[in-house]
């Protein structure tokens, strides 16, 4: 070693500068329940049932996604249409209890996958909130069914989308991009 | 002692006490927000604006740990160790002089607890005994972890109170007095001790980190070697008290850099802004003004030590052990001694010439 590394204390001045140096930088600490960030348009958050652009239950009630999930979260009990329920319910059949255990679901997205009616969603943009009683940890169809008043749209399906979509906005073109069609 | 008297040195006693416990209960925090600053994060800031109340739920917690004693430990000597140690931190902050007289009624109150003049010869027996307290905590743990942590300790300090004390004579054979209050007011006016001591003050911080035991000299504590250090069967506040009693050290050993080689309450142009106040609020009010303004920019010269220690600790690694040794006795020793032989040469070859030739 030379004399100034021997000497130590040059050594340890770069360093207290380096570190002095971090005291002042931007802190990368994203402050969770004030500041949220965007997790993409393909976060799997919470699960939403549809309806139709009329205000319709999509849902009705075949069971598929019940036997696409892993976990065996999902459960339903079907029932008939009435006369008069037209405004309500799209199809003769319809899901009259239709729950996801919160527990046991691990937000894999297969139920989307199999929903032949496009009903069951995974929100991209909010999750399930903590829970700490058992009374909150089944959900109903008055927690999953879509509110018409506040309806729930994705920009953007898959990765490329999203690029695209940033891109355009980046660029100032298409600061809102209509959602893609439901069939 | 008149009774006023006694009061009045009640009171600074008190306020000094409190003063000593706040800003190392604040010490707490801060050393956790300059962590946090360093390594690029926030720090402690859920508890009170900014985090500010985080040492007292930090002190709530220990408060309501279950108080363990373990069964094959020697039971009073387990609690006079942590005891010890805050009470030796403690009893060091007493002569500190934290600025100069309040005028109060005709009565002319030093803001200092005691004006010893032996100050500084106090300060370092109540550092001594310091070792004390752990040696003690370590011994009376009976586990053997605990007491190597604790011989550590020990030898660490004693190794550097020699070096520091070496370092320290250099700047007696300057003052030529032992007293605080004297050390500061010879350094009156931006005349302050770090510039004709470089190299004491070097040595001297040097053995204060090693004295308060943080890093990189903190081997007494050590997870991968010793389970955890002297302290390994303490909880709850006993515990708490020996954590405590490290960041009051730092505070003391702060103020007593500051007062030895960075004049204290001195600050350059306190003569001007003193005969300012005292001309437009007259002798009693610009007077008390100016003191605490002096008291404030020593205070602001302590915590930036503080500061500095912090710094250092979330910057340097550790020291080996051999290495710590070697440093203390075969580096440091030397180069106080050679510092001595310098002052002593300058103070009585090359002061007379300079001031012969500036008269």
């Amino acid at each position: 070693m030379t004399l100034m590394e021997r000497a130590y204390l040059p050594a340890i001045a770069t360093g207290m500068a380096i570190t002095l140096k971090h005291f002042f930088k931007k802190k990368v600490t994203i402050e969770y329940p004030e500041v949220k960030r965007y997790l993409g348009p393909v976060f799997r958050g919470r699960h939403i049932l549809k309806r139709d652009a009329e205000g319709r239950e999509r849902c009705t009630a075949c069971g598929l996604c019940a036997v696409a999930c892993p976990a065996e979260a999902i459960s339903m009990i079907a029932a008939e249409r009435e006369k008069g329920e037209e405004t309500l319910y799209r199809e003769e059949k319809y899901a009259a209890v239709y729950e996801v255990n919160m527990l046991r679901c691990i937000f894999c997205g297969l139920c989307e996958e199999a929903c032949p009616k496009q009903a069951v969603y995974l929100r991209h943009d909010e999750f399930i909130p903590v829970f700490n009683d058992r009374n909150q940890v089944i959900w109903g169809k008055d927690l999953l069914v879509e509110d018409m008043n506040n309806r729930y749209t994705r920009e953007a399906w898959t990765k490329e989308e999203a690029r695209l979509l940033d891109m355009k906005r980046a660029n100032g073109e298409a600061t809102n991009v209509v959602p893609r069609a439901i069939p | 002692m008149e009774l006023t008297e006694f009061i009045i040195k009640t009171i600074t006693i008190l306020v000094v006490f409190v003063l000593t416990l706040v800003i190392a209960m604040y010490s707490t925090w801060g050393e956790r927000k300059v962590a946090g600053f360093i390594q690029d994060r926030m720090g402690p800031n859920r508890a009170g604006p900014g985090g500010l109340l985080q040492p007292l739920a930090d002190a709530g917690k220990m408060f309501f740990k279950e108080d363990f004693i373990p069964a094959l430990a020697s039971k009073w000597l387990f609690i006079a160790g942590p005891s010890l140690a805050m009470l030796t931190a403690l009893l060091a902050s007493a002569v500190i002089p934290f600025g100069s007289t309040i005028r109060y009624d005709g009565v002319e109150v030093v803001l200092q607890g005691v004006e010893s003049n032996i100050g500084i010869l106090y300060v370092f027996g109540v550092v001594a005994l310091g070792v004390y307290g752990i040696m003690i905590g370590g011994w009376a743990s009976n586990n053997k972890f605990s007491l190597l942590g604790a011989i550590r300790a020990a030898s660490q300090n004693i190794s550097y109170e020699v070096a520091m004390g070496l370092s320290l004579i250099a700047i007696l054979m300057m003052s030529s007095s032992l007293s605080l209050g004297e050390i500061v007011s010879q350094q009156h006016g931006g005349n302050w001790n770090i510039f004709y001591q470089p190299l004491g003050f070097i040595i001297f911080l040097t053995c204060s980190f090693a004295e308060c035991n943080r890093v990189p000299f903190d081997l007494p504590e050590c997870e991968t070697e010793l389970v955890g250090g002297y302290h390994t069967e303490y909880g709850s506040m006993k515990l708490g008290f020996y954590l405590f009693a490290e960041y009051i050290n730092m505070f003391v050993s702060s103020a007593i850099i500051s007062t030895l080689y960075f004049g204290g309450y001195n600050y350059p142009g306190m003569d001007w802004v003193y005969n300012q106040l005292t001309a437009s609020l007259g002798s009693t009010t610009g007077h008390n003004i100016a003191t605490l303004i002096g008291t404030g920019v020593f205070f602001g010269k302590a915590l930036f030590f503080i500061f500095f220690y912090m710094w250092v600790r979330w910057t340097l690694p550790r020291f080996r052990y051999d290495q710590l040794m070697n440093l203390g006795w075969k580096k440091l020793i030397p180069l106080a001694i050679i510092n001595i032989i310098i002052t002593g040469a300058s103070v009585l070859f090359l002061k007379p010439f300079i001031t012969s030739l500036l008269n």
